[in-house]
């Protein structure tokens, strides 16, 4: 895997996978869409239940999930009663079509994958094919890589400056492992970063 | 979203209210009173928050790279100015490409 290009003749951005990477990116993807419709927003469960039949809009309060609140954070300083007002509102408004964003952008990385040939069920040894993007769909991978990588650093709770920390972990530790896998799509984000401005 | 401050916002906007000794720079102020703000975080890559900023916002890279360095240092910057409405729809495209924003009153 040697990161993303832009291929000078046909301008399309280009990245050769051998499947097991390719795989665990579908996955991690996976993941993140299953996030995204997992917790549900009922705003008030205590609403009468015609209310609640008509309710269309959006929750109104944090997700619980520590992933979903740095994915959806407050778009207001809600410290106060006015700023946690117009927060709540922000999100009524908000996050129902961010989620929609964020998961379908997640989608277009699991079907370019399978489009170039990621079969659903991998069983070849020695699968290698090339991912071809168009600018539009590099810009859904880079959102999707984003929120990838954010989830993973939540769950590991990485912080700035902090190497050392994963350095010193042993190589079979799952935290080490799991911060390979953080890194390597930080790698592949930056290589997209790069030919899609070029 | 937010009745009241784009209420505010039109009247502020309105030639009528405008004083007369005021400089285009102080009525442009008046007018665009909220602004975007981007915070720092340990994730996202310096390279990815300029490519936002030039993509969404259309800012030269300069000034892209000039804002990115100044969330990267001083952990925050102002990244556009604007009713409250419009910086609604800002920091929501900054969620969308998962970067961290808030809108606030712009300082007088």
């Amino acid at each position: 895997m040697s990161g993303f290009v832009r291929d000078r003749r046909t301008r399309r951005i280009v990245a050769t996978f051998i499947g097991v990477e390719a795989d665990l990116l579908r996955s991690l993807a996976s993941q993140v869409v299953e996030l995204l419709h997992h917790e549900h927003a009922v705003p008030d469960t205590s609403m009468d239940p015609l209310e609640a039949l008509l309710e269309f809009s959006g929750p109104t309060t944090a997700p619980e999930d520590p992933v979903l609140q740095r994915l959806f954070p407050a778009a207001y300083d809600d410290s106060d009663e006015a700023g946690a007002e117009a927060a709540s509102d922000y999100r009524r408004f908000t996050e129902g079509t961010l989620r929609e964003g964020k998961a379908a952008n997640a989608g277009a990385v699991i079907d370019a994958l399978e489009e170039a040939g990621l079969p659903t069920e991998l069983s070849e040894d020695g699968l290698v094919f090339d991912v071809e993007l168009d600018d539009a769909t590099a810009d859904q991978w880079l959102r999707a890589f984003t929120d990838i990588r954010l989830a993973l650093a939540v769950r590991l709770g990485v912080e700035a400056d902090d190497e050392g920390r994963w350095a010193d972990l042993p190589d079979d530790d799952p935290e080490a492992q799991a911060y390979e896998l953080y890194q390597w799509l930080g790698y592949l984000q930056e290589t997209l970063v790069i030919a899609v401005t070029r | 979203m937010g009745n009241c401050a784009t209420m505010g916002a039109v009247s502020a906007a309105s030639p009528v209210e405008v004083e007369p000794t005021q400089t285009p720079d102080e009525i442009t102020h008046v007018a665009k009173p909220w602004v975007t703000i981007v915070w720092d975080d340990p994730v996202n890559l310096m390279s990815y928050v300029t490519y936002v900023f030039t993509k969404y916002f259309g800012y030269e890279k300069a000034k892209a790279e000039r804002l990115m360095m100044q969330v990267h240092k001083e952990g925050r910057s102002a990244v556009s100015r604007g009713n409250r409405e419009e910086m609604e729809r800002d920091v929501q495209a900054m969620h969308s490409y998962g970067l961290w924003a808030t809108l606030e009153k712009a300082e007088q």
